[in-house]
């Protein structure tokens, strides 16, 4: 407490002071009974125990009477302003109640029939950034709250709570991570700085302003970016130079590959990874056409036993200094052989052109190809990671194959999410639409996660009409909850028309499972509540104030 | 805010979430409650707020895992509520999601319309239930009426024995200066309590509560021994008002009385003294103990000035009834419970559904402190005085908060009971290192701040 009290004026119990004891001795006098040693000041009252209590409520009457504020402390420097517009209230209110239901423990069961409103923030989130809207002040530690606990959050819910969330992390050590993470540039943000600004701010700024200013200064002029880390690049602390190397993914090109060749002798093993990995999506760079030529050295096409091509691979016989200067990793993990783990890194990192040129095929010819000895697995499965890699669509969708048909069983190629990933979203949408078509749900689950939310029509009708299926075909709803939850954050909201008439509790069937059409009707009833709350929660945050009531 | 302007008859005013969720009982309805705000599991929704009714009645159907949908039905006028659910919490949760339903405003989900035959039902008991209590309590006030004489010997008979109690505490208060404080962090708590029961049983439920307190100095950190002293001699002063009452005059001695415990007559007060006034809701704080949820709300007189201090009650597992929504400014009867200091208040009739308020003036840090010091002239037991601060910059320290003016070097610690406290981060982020305006207590501790305003809405900490 730093407050103090004023000098108190004298004004002793008259029948028993002869001098004015201080506040300690009534203190010491109580402690240790006046029984034991009556002080002068008590003696000659007639009960000297009620004479000290009768002074202590003066005193303390007294002093509480004449408090004084303190000294201020230096007062912090106020945040920057925000000028993005405020929320409609409807909107600000539904903020409020997302938050609140996160706070009070938001997993929640699958089985109620209300909507799991967590689940719903980051979609909300990334929609209200989407207009550019602030968050409102008073809700600022909750947004916080909720980025602390889930970190996918972050990215989103720092971009709505904008300079205010990043003053306050500089005080509450519990919301520091705020200082680290990275907002993507919201549509509304200042252009970059001019160059003088810009080299303060590169200097003195904090971690996230600095990675901030790389972004956006990469995005519109890629060599002053480049020019500006190099500029300190020699101090920077090695998880710095990580992330700083990473923001030059955005806008990279041939310029920047003398700057990643000298990082290929970094000291840390990461920066020296990420600087391969991007010189290797350079189809153009010397490291891109060493990795081609160590691959390509691995691999021939030689006449088969039944006249046509096949591939014979011969995996490299060792790690020499130079390829794992150019990122390879020498050691295996545990239970992979030496020799198959090289030849995986090389292929990763040539340049997929390099295969259709050498070999005068298209991808897919290539990947029809048959391939001797069981290097097969191997082989596709390092393709697929370099067409991830090089986000080149022509060899994922050769290497994903023909639209599904049902009743075959696709052979898996690789991670067919990631490789879907790389294709245009309209594509990707329909070829999961025919997967789940063909072959039911049960291992859909990734590549729903891949598709672009809201769900495209017919995905969406492939979707519902599988779980429609599951359920006339006996299936509890519970082994659906994956996909259900999914769903519940992905259909179009539209898709409600098609799902409500699916929660009418029907007939128990003969083939069912005892209770299950029930569950199943709770579960599409589930399905249309949280549908149906999306649209309500989009159409709040329009800014016509005549559509947010 | 949704609601805007003054009631008019018949027109139907919408709560706000916050007001709805200040119904909830605990935190798990809260939630439970939120979740079943969404339309999904809601059908036959409606609301009518007839003319000549004081609230709105708001009612649905509400799917839940049984077969038969749920009767929700809440009448905001008491409030009261009734859901077909076997919930024992009070109002469940299926009446907390439809009234969030209903408050999203009048293009959501629930609509005026005409009560179905079960809800028109429900409303016709409870009013036949209301005559017939308001009749009984008519008759029972014949009684009192009847013989006057014998309820003047029963508050004698209460005053003598309170009296017997207060000499019995004072005497032990200066046995336990006699013999030395200093055993009192290890031997008393237990004779403590002892006398506050027996204070109970004297009618002095005041006295019972600071004796009981008293347990628990001895352990409360370092410095104890002057704040057992403070609480020993104030305790000491009631005491001795107690047995001194006839002698006092009016306002000291109906200080004294409410300082003991003893209860007013809400009803009588608020027919003869009751003041109509704009009241601004300055704040609103549940304190939860084991049995009893206390909800506080200040008020502050538009046109009087006055400050008042309204208690609402809750047993466990149900939320106090009276929801006022911070910031908001009501048209009601007010009657102050007599004090040389008034405060404490009952709340009358209501006499339009609360409306915007404006941000409340304020003052500078050195002017609520001196408010306090001089409130303590006429009550000194107590703690601190409600003070709206002006222009105050909240700042986090290392070893607490202060609220600092923005332009001068003075500043209040915050109250090292309210440091832990979620709020005082919502303080700083409403405020953002600018001035605010900030409503809370004032007193000996520190300030305890309980409402900011940011812009013209007002927050709740």
């Amino acid at each position: 407490m730093t407050t103090s009290a004023r000098p108190s004026s004298a004004s002793p119990s008259p029948s028993s002071a002869t001098a004015t004891p201080s506040w300690d001795d009534l203190v010491s006098t109580a402690l240790l009974g006046v029984e034991r040693r009556t002080p002068p000041w008590l003696q000659g009252a007639d009960d000297p125990a009620a004479a000290l209590l009768d002074l202590a409520a003066v005193r303390t009457v007294q002093r509480r009477a004449g408090l004084r504020p303190g000294t201020a402390a230096p007062l912090p420097e106020p945040a920057r302003p925000d000028p993005r517009p405020e929320l409609p209230p409807a909107a600000r209110r539904r903020l409020a109640l997302l938050l609140a239901d996160r706070a009070a423990g938001g997993s929640g069961g699958r089985n109620g029939s209300a909507p799991n409103l967590a689940e719903l923030l980051p979609q909300w989130l990334a929609a209200a950034n989407a207009h550019g809207y602030r968050a409102p002040a008073p809700l600022l530690d909750a947004l916080l709250d909720a980025a602390r606990a889930r970190s996918d959050l972050r990215p989103h819910a720092l971009e709505l709570a904008g300079p205010g969330a990043l003053w306050l992390a500089a005080l509450n050590p519990d919301w520091k991570f705020a200082l680290r993470t990275t907002a993507p540039a919201s549509p509304g943000a200042a252009p970059p700085p001019g160059p003088e600004e810009r080299s303060t701010l590169w200097q003195e700024g904090l971690f996230a302003e600095r990675v901030a200013l790389l972004a956006r200064l990469r995005a519109t002029d890629p060599a002053a970016a480049l020019e500006l880390l190099r500029s300190t690049w020699a101090q920077e602390r090695a998880e710095d130079r990580l992330m700083f190397v990473d923001a030059l993914r955005e806008g990279l090109s041939a310029s920047d590959e003398p700057f990643l060749e000298e990082a290929l002798s970094d000291r840390s093993r990461n920066v020296r990874a990420t600087a391969a990995e991007l010189l290797s999506a350079l189809p153009g760079s010397a490291l891109a056409a060493r990795m081609a030529s160590r691959a390509l050295a691995c691999v021939s096409a030689v006449p088969g036993p039944g006249g046509g091509l096949r591939l014979v691979v011969e995996a490299p016989a060792g790690c020499d200094a130079a390829m794992e200067r150019d990122g390879v990793v020498a050691r295996p993990p545990s239970g992979r052989g030496e020799r198959s783990w090289w030849l995986g890194q090389l292929v990763d990192a040539t340049p997929l052109s390099a295969w259709t040129e050498a070999f005068g095929l298209p991808p897919a010819a290539l990947v029809e190809l048959p391939v001797a000895d069981d290097w097969q697995a191997d082989l596709h499965a390092a393709w697929s990671r370099a067409a991830v890699r090089q986000r080149d669509a022509g060899w994922a969708r050769a290497l994903l194959g023909p639209l599904p048909e049902p009743a075959v069983r696709p052979a898996p190629v690789g991670d067919p999410a990631r490789l879907l990933a790389v294709l245009p979203e309209e594509e990707r949408a329909a070829w999961v639409a025919r997967f789940v078509e063909s072959q039911g749900l049960a291992e859909s689950h990734s590549m729903l996660g891949v598709c672009a939310v809201p769900w495209s029509e017919p995905l969406g009708r492939a979707v519902v009409d599988a779980l429609d299926i599951a359920r006339d075909a006996g299936s509890y709803p519970w082994s659906f909850s994956g996909v259900m939850g999914l769903a519940e954050r992905s259909l179009d909201p539209s898709a409600v028309d098609r799902v409500a008439p699916l929660a009418a509790l029907p007939e128990e069937t003969e083939n069912g499972s005892p209770g299950a059409a029930g569950y199943w009707s709770e579960a599409f009833g589930r399905l249309a509540a949280t549908l149906r709350l999306r649209a309500t929660m989009l159409q709040e945050l329009r800014p016509d104030p005549a559509a947010a009531p | 805010m949704s609601v805007a302007g003054p009631s008019v008859t018949g027109m139907e005013e919408r709560w706000t979430s916050e007001q709805v969720l200040g119904l909830a009982p605990d935190a798990a309805s809260r939630k439970a409650g939120t979740r079943l705000s969404a339309p999904g599991p809601w059908s036959d929704t409606g609301c009518t707020a007839p003319a000549g009714r004081e609230g709105t009645v708001v009612w649905g159907l509400c799917r839940g895992s049984g077969s038969t949908p749920y009767r929700t039905v809440a009448d905001l006028g008491g409030p009261a509520y009734k859901c077909s659910c076997p919930s024992r919490k009070f109002p469940c949760k299926h009446v907390l999601g439809l009234l969030l339903l209903w408050s999203a405003g009048p293009g959501g989900a629930v609509g005026p319309a005409e009560p179905p035959e079960w809800v028109a039902q429900w409303l016709s008991a409870r009013a036949g239930a209301a005559t017939r209590k308001a009749q009984r309590a008519a008759g029972g006030d014949g009684d009192g009426l009847a013989d006057p004489e014998a309820a003047r010997r029963r508050a004698e008979l209460r005053d003598a024995r309170t009296a017997d109690g207060a000499a019995e505490l004072e005497q032990r208060l200066a046995d336990g200066v006699r013999a030395g404080l200093a055993g009192a962090d290890r031997s008393d708590s237990r004779a403590w309590e002892e006398v506050a029961a027996r204070m109970v049983d004297a009618q002095a439920p005041g006295l019972a509560a600071r004796a009981g307190e008293l347990a628990v100095v001895p352990s409360s950190g370092p410095g104890w021994p002057g704040r057992l002293l403070e609480e020993y001699a104030l305790l000491h002063l009631l005491a001795r008002g107690v047995r001194a009452l006839d002698g006092l005059p009016e306002g000291p001695a109906a200080t004294v009385r409410s300082r003991a415990g003893r209860s007013v007559d809400s009803a009588a007060l608020l027919s003869t003294r009751a003041v109509r006034d704009d009241w601004l809701v300055l704040g609103s704080r549940d304190s939860a103990s084991e049995r009893l949820t206390t909800r506080r709300i200040w008020l502050r007189g538009a046109r009087t000035g006055a400050a008042a201090l309204v208690l609402s009650f809750g047993a466990a597992g149900r939320a106090p009834d009276l929801v006022l929504p911070v910031g908001m400014s009501v048209d009601a009867d007010l009657a102050h419970h007599p004090a040389a200091r008034p405060l404490r208040a009952s709340l009358g009739e209501r006499h339009a559904a609360p409306a915007p308020g404006p941000v409340p003036p304020g003052t500078a840090v050195a002017d609520a402190l001196s408010a306090y010091g001089d409130a303590l002239r006429d009550d000194p037991w107590l703690d601190s005085w409600p003070a709206v601060l002006a222009s105050v910059v909240p700042v986090p320290l290392d070893d607490g908060w202060q609220l600092a003016d923005a332009d001068g070097g003075d500043a209040l610690p915050v109250d090292p009971g309210a440091r832990g406290r979620a709020g005082l981060w919502r303080l700083a982020a409403v405020s953002g290192g600018r001035p605010v305006t900030v409503f809370g207590e004032c007193g000996h501790r520190g300030f305890s701040p309980v409402t900011v305003w940011s812009g013209t809405e007002a927050v709740p900490l």
